[in-house]
Formats: C-alpha cells, sequence, structure tokens
C-alpha cells in the first residue's frame, strides 16, 4: 500500500461528485492553513483560506518528489489566485486549477470542498 | 498560411520561436518545432545550477504550455533525419515527413570528444544536456571521494570543475596550453586564475596533451607521456564544440570547412528557404558559443522570414564574457590581448588578493580597447559599456581599475551617463533607453516587471546590477524613492515593515496584511513577517503558526522523505556524560538516525511528525530544550576548549561560548545567525568563519562580526581589539540589533555588512562611537529579547492545542504509509528518491 503514485489522484469537479465524504470537524483545520486527511487509499491536503472565505482541498503528494507533503504548505496568493507552496522546495500550485505555477511539473488534483454543520466534507467521485 | 519549421529546440531555438510569435501575425504562420532532446528548451547556461536542487524544471525556459497556447506544435524526444530540399520536407527519426515553406536549422552543437585512445571507457563523460549531468551525478556518486579529471581548462571546463568538486569529487583540471582560458586571458592573468582556483582545491595541470585513457573497461587514469600519468576515477571531457552540422552537409548546403553551415548576414544558407542560427551556423568564418550572438540571429531569422529585411547580423561580434564560476570573477572583454602597437595596457596586480586587472586604451588615450578582470569583476559591466559605446575615458585612464569601490572614488559615474543606445543586456540586446523607457513611461517600478516586460536580464542574468541600477536611478527621477518591497503584498522594506510593526504595535500578520498590505500574502512575505513580531515581540513561532516556513510551524527540519529531525540546544558544545547517554537512550526508543553535526552538537533524524512532542517531551524532562536548529535564528556558538584545558589557551572560550549562547538563544532575526570563540589566534573555534566572533588575545577579546561559510564564505571582520568581556557582548548586541531591524529578508551579516554604506567603518560608528544616537534603543531591546525567552518546544509539548498540530492525519490515527526507510551503517536514511 506504499507509495501509491500520480494516477491514483484525479481532479473531481463539483459535477463529478458521487459522494461527499465527512472528514473532520473544521475546527481540525487552522485558519488559513492546512491539515490532512485519509480517504480510503488516499491523502488529501485540505486548506481553510479564511482569508478568502474558502476552502480547497488537493492531493497531499507533491509531484516534485513524491513525497506527502502538501498540507504541511504555506497558503497564499497570486495575481489573486490562491495557491499553495510546497514546503520542501518552495514549488507553487494553483488552488482552484491544481497548475505548477512556477515550472513545469504536472498539475495536482483539486477536490471540492463543503462545510455543513461545523464538518468539512470533500466531495469524491468514487 | 505558411508552415516554418524549427529543427532544434535548444536555447536559440526557443529564442526564435518566441520572437516569432511576439511579432508575427499567428494566424499567417504554423509553427513547427522538433526537439531531439526529452525535454522542453532550457537553459543550458545555468546547468550547473541543476546540482543546486537537482530540479530540471526550474530550468526550462518555458513551459510545454507556453507552445500550446501560442499553437506551436512542438515535437519533443524526435529528430529531424533528413531535409528534402526539392520537395521542401523533412522526416523524421520517428519516421514522418512535414513539408515547410521555412526551414530554421537551430541544432546547436555537440561537445567535441578528442579521438584519445580510451575515451569510450567507463567513466568518460561530456557536459551540455542535463541527461550528461544526470549520468554524471550517478557515476560520481560510485566514485565519491576519489578524484575527477576534467579535459580542458576553458570557461566551460573550469565551470565542469566546480561542478565535480560538488558532488564530491577531488577535481583536476588538464590543459593543453601553457595557461587557463587561453581564449580570453593572458598568461598572468591567468596565473593569478591558476593561484585562486588551486586555493580552493582545484588542482591545475597545465601543458599536457593526453595520450590515452587507462583503465580496464573503465577510467582509473590518463597518461600523457612516458612516465607521466594522472591516477582518476572519472573524467568530464570540454574540449570545446562541434557545429551539428549533419543535416547541412546531407543536404548539400555550403558548409565550412571545419564544419559549421555556412549563413551570410541574414542568417540564409546556400539555400534561400533555409536559414540556420546558433551554434550551427557559420558566421563571418566563426561559431559562436555564446547565447548572446545567437539570440541576435534569431532575431534576424524572424525579421527575415516577415519580410522586415532591413535588420542585418552585425559585421562585428562581441565575444565580451564573464564566468559565472562561484567563488572567482573573471571577465574579459573586447580585445583582451592587444599588441602595443594598436595602444598601451595598464595593468593592476595584487597577488596575494588574487586580484588582475588589465584595460587596453588607445594611444591617444581616448578609447577602450578591452580588458580583463580576476578576482573581481564588479566594474565589468561599466566598463564594457565604455568599450562598446566607445565612451571617453577619464583622464587618468588607470582609475577605472584601482582606487576601488566603497573608498570614495568611484571613477565611472552613473549607469545613467551611458547613451540611451547602449546594449544594457546583450543576451535579449536591451539597450539602456528601452529599460529606462520601460520605469519612466510604462510604470515598471522593479526589477521583475521590467525584466518581464523588456527581457532585460533573463538571459545570463550578468547585467541585474546594472540594470537595477538604471531602474533605481529612473526612479529616482520621477522624485520616487526606491525600495525593496518584499513582495506583491507590501509595498514596503523589511525595514519599512518592521518600523511600521513597532510604531503601530501590530499584533498580527492579517492586521499588517490588511492595514498596509494588498491581497491575501504568499510564502515570501508571511515567514519575513513572522521573523519581524519575532524579533519585536519575541514571540515565539507556535503563536502564528501557519505564516512561519514549514520548519518554524513544526519546531523542526523538514527532511527529504517529510520526516523530521530533532536537535536540542547544546551551547557551546559542552555537554555531560549523562546528557550524551539520555539522547541516546530516546533516539534508540525512536530509532532515529544520530549524527554530530558541523555545529557542535547532536542531531537525532527521521522522526514522524506524531513523534515529535513524545521525544520533546522526554528531552525536556532530561533538561534540553529546542537547539533552533529550524529557526532563523541563533544557531550554535562553536567553541574551542580554551584554558581550562588548552596549553595555549589565554582565555576561558567554553565559558564564554556557554553563556553567550544562552544569551542569544531564540533571538530570531532575517537569517540564521552564528557565533564562535576561540581561546587564541590559532583560532580552533572558527570564529572568524561565523556572523559574530571572539578570539582571547594578550590583554582581552577581538571582536569580529560579518563572517560565514556556505556558498560564499567570508571571513568576519574586526570591529573592536582587546576589549574585556562586557564590552564585547555590548558590542555584539548592538551589532545583532543593528542587523535584525535593517536587513532584508534572508540576507545574512556578511552580504548585509557589504552592503551597509560605509562598511565597517560605519558600523563602528554606530556601535561604539553611537553616531546614530541609537545604541541605548539597541541595548535596551536586545535586552527585552534575552529576557523573554522562552523554549517553544516546552511551550508546545504543555499546550494541548499546540500538541494537536503534530498528527499526520487530522481523521485519523494512522501515519503516512509513504515513508520508507532502508537501513545504512546500523542506523537508517530515507528511500532514494525515484
Ligand atoms: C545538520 C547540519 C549538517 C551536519 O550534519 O553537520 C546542517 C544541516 C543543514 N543545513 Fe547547514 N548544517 C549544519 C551546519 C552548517 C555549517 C557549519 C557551522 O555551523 O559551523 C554551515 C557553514 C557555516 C555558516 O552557516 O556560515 C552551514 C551552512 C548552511 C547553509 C549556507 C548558509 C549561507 O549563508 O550560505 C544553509 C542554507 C541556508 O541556511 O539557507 C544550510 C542549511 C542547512 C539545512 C537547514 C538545510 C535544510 O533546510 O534542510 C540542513 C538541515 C538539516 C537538519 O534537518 O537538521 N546550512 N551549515 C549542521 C547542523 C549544525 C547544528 O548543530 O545546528
Ligand atoms: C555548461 C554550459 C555553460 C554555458 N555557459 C554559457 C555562458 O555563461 N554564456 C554564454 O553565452 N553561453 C554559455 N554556454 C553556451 C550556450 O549554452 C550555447 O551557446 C547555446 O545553448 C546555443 O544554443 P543553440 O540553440 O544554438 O544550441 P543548443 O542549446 O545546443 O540547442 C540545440 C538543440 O537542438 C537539438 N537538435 C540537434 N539536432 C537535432 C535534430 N536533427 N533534430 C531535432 N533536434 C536536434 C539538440 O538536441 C539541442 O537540444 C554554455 C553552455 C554549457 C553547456
Ligand atoms: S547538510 Fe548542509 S551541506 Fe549537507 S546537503 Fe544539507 S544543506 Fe547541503
Ligand atoms: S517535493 Fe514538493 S517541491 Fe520538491
Amino acid at each position: 500500500m506504499t507509495t501509491l503514485g500520480l494516477s491514483t489522484y484525479k481532479t473531481v469537479t463539483e459535477e463529478d461528485v458521487k459522494f461527499w465524504f465527512k472528514a473532520a470537524s473544521v475546527s481540525k483545520f487552522p485558519s488559513n492553513g492546512g491539515a490532512c486527511i485519509k480517504y480510503k487509499n488516499k491523502q488529501i491536503a485540505i486548506f481553510n483560506f479564511t482569508r478568502e472565505g474558502t476552502w480547497y482541498a488537493c492531493q497531499n503528494l507533491c509531484p516534485h518528489k513524491m513525497e506527502m507533503v502538501l498540507s504541511r504548505g504555506m497558503i497564499g496568493e497570486e495575481n489573486m489566485e490562491a495557491k499553495v507552496a510546497c514546503p520542501l522546495h518552495k514549488n507553487n500550485f494553483s488552488l482552484k486549477t491544481g497548475k505548477h505555477l512556477n515550472g513545469d511539473l504536472e498539475a495536482i488534483a483539486t477536490y471540492p470542498v463543503k462545510v455543513k454543520d461545523g464538518f468539512v466534507y470533500v466531495g469524491f467521485s468514487e | 498560411m505558411q508552415t516554418i519549421i524549427v529543427v532544434g529546440n535548444g536555447m536559440v531555438g526557443y529564442k526564435f520561436c518566441e520572437k516569432f510569435v511576439a511579432q508575427a501575425d499567428t494566424k499567417k504562420y504554423k509553427l513547427i518545432v522538433f526537439g531531439e532532446e526529452p525535454r522542453v528548451a532550457y537553459d543550458r547556461v545555468h546547468l550547473s545550477e541543476f546540482f543546486e536542487d537537482g530540479d530540471a524544471e526550474r530550468l526550462s525556459l518555458a513551459p510545454r504550455s507556453w507552445y500550446q497556447e501560442n499553437t506551436i506544435e512542438l515535437y519533443t524526444n524526435e529528430r529531424v533525419s533528413e531535409i528534402n530540399r526539392a520537395t521542401k520536407t523533412i522526416s523524421t527519426s520517428k519516421n514522418r515527413t512535414f513539408s515547410y515553406d521555412h526551414l530554421v536549422l537551430a541544432t546547436g552543437s555537440v561537445p567535441f570528444v578528442p579521438p584519445i585512445r580510451g575515451v569510450e571507457k567507463k567513466g568518460v563523460f561530456v557536459y551540455r544536456t542535463i541527461e550528461d549531468l544526470e549520468e554524471t551525478l550517478a557515476y560520481a556518486n560510485t566514485v565519491k571521494g576519489g578524484k575527477a579529471a576534467i579535459l580542458g581548462g576553458g570557461l566551460l571546463g573550469l565551470e565542469a570543475a566546480k561542478a565535480v568538486m560538488d558532488m564530491g569529487l577531488e577535481p583536476h583540471v588538464v590543459e593543453f596550453a601553457p595557461k587557463l582560458m587561453p581564449r580570453q586571458l593572458d598568461s598572468r592573468s591567468s596565473k593569478v586564475l591558476q593561484v585562486k582556483l588551486e586555493s580552493m582545491g582545484i588542482n591545475i595541470h597545465l601543458s599536457k596533451a593526453t595520450n590515452q585513457i587507462l583503465g580496464n573497461g573503465k577510467i582509473t587514469g590518463m597518461e600523457f607521456g612516458e612516465d607521466d600519468t594522472l591516477d582518476v576515477d572519472m573524467l568530464v571531457i570540454s574540449a570545446g564544440i562541434r557545429p551539428r552540422d549533419e543535416l547541412g552537409k546531407s543536404a548539400g548546403l555550403d558548409m565550412g570547412t571545419r564544419g559549421g553551415i555556412v549563413v551570410n548576414n541574414k542568417m540564409e544558407t546556400s539555400d534561400p528557404n533555409i536559414v540556420a542560427i546558433g551554434e550551427v551556423a557559420l558566421y563571418n568564418q566563426m561559431i559562436y558559443g555564446l547565447v548572446a550572438p545567437g539570440y541576435e540571429m534569431a532575431q534576424v531569422a524572424v525579421d527575415q522570414i516577415l519580410g522586415k529585411e532591413e535588420t542585418k547580423m552585425a559585421a562585428e561580434i562581441d565575444m565580451s564574457t564573464k564566468l559565472k564560476l562561484i567563488g572567482v570573477d573573471v571577465a574579459s572583454f573586447g580585445t583582451p590581448f592587444m599588441p602595443s602597437d594598436k595602444g598601451h595596457s595598464i595593468i593592476f596586480e595584487n597577488k596575494t588578493e588574487s586580484l588582475y586587472k588589465r584595460i587596453n586604451v588607445s594611444h591617444d588615450g581616448k578609447k577602450l580597447l578591452g580588458g580583463i578582470l580576476v578576482g573581481e569583476a564588479d566594474d565589468y559591466n561599466m566598463l564594457l559599456q565604455m568599450y562598446q559605446n566607445e565612451m571617453p575615458l577619464p583622464e587618468n585612464p588607470e582609475a577605472l581599475i584601482i582606487g576601488g569601490r566603497g573608498e570614495g572614488g568611484v571613477s565611472f559615474g552613473s549607469a545613467m551617463d551611458l547613451p540611451d543606445t547602449a546594449v544594457v543586456c546583450s543576451c535579449e540586446a536591451v539597450t539602456k533607453g528601452a529599460i529606462c523607457c520601460s520605469v519612466l513611461e510604462d510604470g515598471n517600478e522593479n526589477l521583475k516587471s521590467v525584466a518581464q516586460a523588456t527581457k532585460a536580464a533573463t538571459g545570463c542574468g550578468g547585467c541585474k546590477p546594472m540594470v537595477s541600477d538604471l531602474i533605481t536611478e529612473s526612479l529616482k527621477t520621477l522624485g520616487k524613492t526606491v525600495k525593496v518591497q518584499i513582495c506583491e503584498h507590501f509595498e514596503y522594506s523589511r525595514q519599512e515593515l518592521f518600523d511600521i510593526v513597532k510604531l503601530r504595535g501590530v499584533q498580527d500578520y492579517d492586521e499588517l496584511l490588511d492595514t498596509v498590505g494588498t491581497g491575501h500574502g504568499c510564502e515570501v512575505c508571511k515567514p519575513a513577517v513572522a521573523a519581524i513580531f519575532a524579533s519585536i515581540y519575541n514571540e515565539t513561532a507556535n503563536k502564528q503558526n501557519t505564516i512561519q516556513d514549514t520548519n518554524d510551524r513544526y519546531l523542526a527540519n523538514i527532511q527529504r522523505n517529510g520526516t523530521y529531525s530533532v536537535v536540542p540546544r547544546v551551547a557551546g558544545g559542552e555537554i555531560t556524560p549523562k546528557q550524551l547517554m539520555a539522547m541516546g537512550r530516546i533516539a534508540q526508543k525512536y530509532d532515529l538516525y544520530t549524527k554530530i553535526t558541523g555545529g557542535q552538537r547532536i542531531d537525532m533524524f527521521g522522526a514522524k511528525l506524531h513523534e515529535l512532542p513524545l521525544i520533546w517531551e522526554e528531552l525536556i524532562k532530561e533538561g534540553f530544550e529546542t537547539g533552533q536548529a529550524y529557526g532563523k535564528s541563533l544557531r550554535t556558538v562553536k567553541s574551542c576548549v580554551g584554558s581550562t584545558w588548552c596549553r595555549y589557551g589565554m582565555d576561558e572560550s567554553v565559558s564564554f561560548a556557554v553563556e553567550i549562547e544562552n544569551r542569544y538563544k531564540g533571538i530570531r532575526s532575517p537569517h540564521k545567525f552564528k557565533g564562535g570563540v576561540s581561546g587564541c589566534i590559532r583560532e580552533c573555534a572558527e570564529a572568524r568563519g561565523k556572523d559574530f566572533g571572539f578570539i582571547a588575545v594578550e590583554g582581552g577579546w577581538n571582536v569580529y562580526v560579518g563572517g560565514n561559510g556556505g556558498a560564499n564564505p567570508k571571513h568576519a571582520i574586526l570591529l573592536a581589539e582587546k576589549v574585556d568581556k562586557e564590552t564585547a557582548i555590548k558590542y555584539v548586541d548592538r551589532f545583532i540589533m543593528f542587523y535584525i531591524k535593517t536587513a532584508l529578508p534572508l540576507q545574512r551579516t556578511a552580504p548585509w555588512l557589504e552592503k551597509l554604506e560605509g562598511g565597517i567603518t560605519y558600523l563602528q560608528n554606530v556601535v561604539i562611537n553611537d553616531s546614530l544616537g541609537i545604541v541605548e534603543e539597541l541595548d535596551a531591546e536586545m535586552q527585552a529579547l534575552v529576557d523573554s525567552y522562552k523554549c517553544e518546544w516546552k511551550e508546545a509539548v504543555e499546550t494541548p492545542e499546540i500538541r494537536e498540530r503534530y498528527t499526520h492525519f487530522v481523521n485519523s490515527e494512522e501515519t503516512d504509509d509513504n515513508i520508507e526507510f532502508v537501513s545504512l551503517r546500523e542506523q537508517k536514511m530515507p528511500k532514494e528518491w525515484a
């Protein structure tokens, strides 16, 4: 079950959602920061972008060196596009599109998030 | 619709595409590009940087998506194998055929491998592509600690020498000529360079013709003469380049006698539908192995294809160069060597400092014809401009190379004195006029936006200082003051933000962003502001944890596999046997890899996120506290054993080191800072290699500041001599506080001191003579920091909300199953990156 590759993660859009996974309570996610959750064999980074009033989710796996670290990255924005900077080598990824912003790595998969009754839900298609 | 096929997706081929899509109506043209390499075009000039982070993507000139956005069809990993001029088609290695209206050959060159017996042996490499480098690196890892030779002592060879040194091998440069960089340097400057390189650990062998590569299957040595051999484990050949002209040859284009596809000043080959640019093109009977002429050729080719026939290649091409080799500046421009009937030379040489400067001046003393700089090339840009623009020389031209900067005598005036037509960025051919205009008329105010708008400083980067000067000066003429803005979210320098936070008593990042910033911040301003809060309020990283760099956020250094290291403070390097046993017990319990660090303490690696509070709880119980190995803060104060034991010791260096380390521990600053205390001038603690250092001498302590090891080693400079301990501490208190308040983010004390106008004399005036009237304030601020110290790990383990942060998943007790270790000499290490 170790070293699950990039192929484990595919972007899910709001329309594709078949199942909203109840991840954890809102209090588990620091304001303007992230934390990681587990869903089946996936590690998903969830960010509470308080300043924007938005939540984002993406794969926890950084496509640069395949480490499970993105949830520990710093979030921020470039031209008002929300992004996360990988803690290992500061590669930046858009939290909206998953696109690698300061280079040519593969885009990361993103997932829809909703908050209901104090809980954070992530949308999956399987 | 016309089809243009570009063969070669290297630096010049890419530049052609970039210039073409910027100028052409893309509806009228279709651009198809073939590249033989697997990657999209990347910056070969900075190939050596690939070592620093092993990150190939960073070198790419534009991402693959850029080609799509500009509707360029790009086929990488596909070589063009044949040109059929009659049908105007090409075919490729994948057996596909395409027709063209215009064909652009930008196939570059390959390293020249001399026909020496045995070159096919394992362990022999060239240095041109990322793949070359990866192979070299992989092999180097198998012969770590061994010797590597570089065949060729030219520009590239020396860069390769530095690279193999960084790979952990002992470098040996073997040159056929009797001097290094024979094309750029005269014998004297080459000698100065040689001595300097040797002092850096690069061995130089001149006048050596290699007969044979020795070894059975893989290289074990090189043979020059009968009894003249050199044992080596690896060889990198850097003996010049040969144009990749095979397509031209097979298509029957006119070729040079020694290779290269002949072009005229429109870049046209002997077939008017085919142009050749870059290192494959033979222009004026020369191959130009530099990017600047290649880029100019690309521009000419674009204009010619678009019908702007007046653009032609200049008759004379400037081959001025500056070496990027870290640690030594070397530059040559214009005519570096000059027969005496053309003019006279002014030469300045200082062997002890490894400095050599030569300028060649016309007989009438009016024009600069060329020159050579070794050891320090700060004035290269300005000299190059004077030469290129034939600017009048000062009455005493020697002032251009002696006197130097800083000591009052800047001889050039400012970059603003250049004519508007002066080409400042030669890679992209951007003039001074264009740069100033982009500031004055288009409102660009910093290097990043000017670079984006004009492309200046995006090539080799050598012109960056001058472009910055031009921006600063242009802004001044607009009445704007110039500041080094921290990032797009704050229009302030770090120093200004520091004052704002302090004067307005701003308490947190969001408040600061809301009141004086814009947007939502980023990974540049967040940690910079975090450090400011820490320096003013001495708050720990636990308080605003999401604006901290990852190491500060989790109070531990993240490792390559996402685990962390644990480094307790061992002030002055002094540790009791009991503490050692405690540490050993804890490391064993959590199965941590342990190592003695270069900072005289013990690092324990491989802790998983959730284990950190558990480990620290036990360490704290044993009396340890955090060593802030993760922080931009005081690291260690290295000590030698000193007069307590050592027969030469003049004073108690360990006691002093322990005292001073405990004084400054936990203080956060623009970059990390380190100290050293030596008991005598034998300097076993390397105090002069630290940000601050004390050395015991007859009659007191000498105080040094502004040193560091790292990538650009600098010895610390004497601040005060023979002072007592209290005075020594006071001066260093003020020095550190002054640095904390005025430095740029991530600027260590050495570069800070270097940029400080007036240098050490000014600093002495501030901290000793109180010339600014601020020492009282500095003293009070430092004392406040010292008094408010607390161990942030103690705070973390004792506070449940903080402890909660140390979990890999917030919805599961499981740990990260992606982490794998392998064993290493009875300990463990992370599994290699794929
Ligand atoms: C562990 C250690 C190597 C060792 O095994 O000996 C080490 C390890 C790291 N060093 Fe170092 N340095 C270590 C002593 C040094 C020394 C030697 C010294 O302090 O006497 C130097 C040269 C002296 C100096 O700093 O002037 C040194 C110069 C650097 C630099 C270059 C700084 C510069 O100004 O150029 C970096 C990069 C940086 O800080 O940006 C760096 C960065 C790093 C980082 C933090 C890289 C990183 O971000 O992961 C490494 C963290 C390892 C970890 O997880 O703990 N390390 N590093 C040493 C820890 C000392 C300690 O007890 O805290
Ligand atoms: C380590 C290093 C350091 C350097 N430092 C400097 C410096 O400081 N300053 C400076 O000015 N210059 C420097 N140079 C030189 C500079 O990199 C070259 O001048 C520049 O890359 C030339 O560009 P080019 O496009 O002509 O050739 P290249 O960049 O070599 O590109 C040619 C490309 O065409 C491809 N190709 C060849 N044949 C075919 C084919 N038939 N079909 C498809 N593709 C093909 C090749 O694979 C290659 O990718 C350095 C070079 C190296 C290697
Ligand atoms: S410990 Fe220091 S020198 Fe060694 S690899 Fe890490 S940063 Fe480089
Ligand atoms: S692992 Fe994420 S940037 Fe390198």
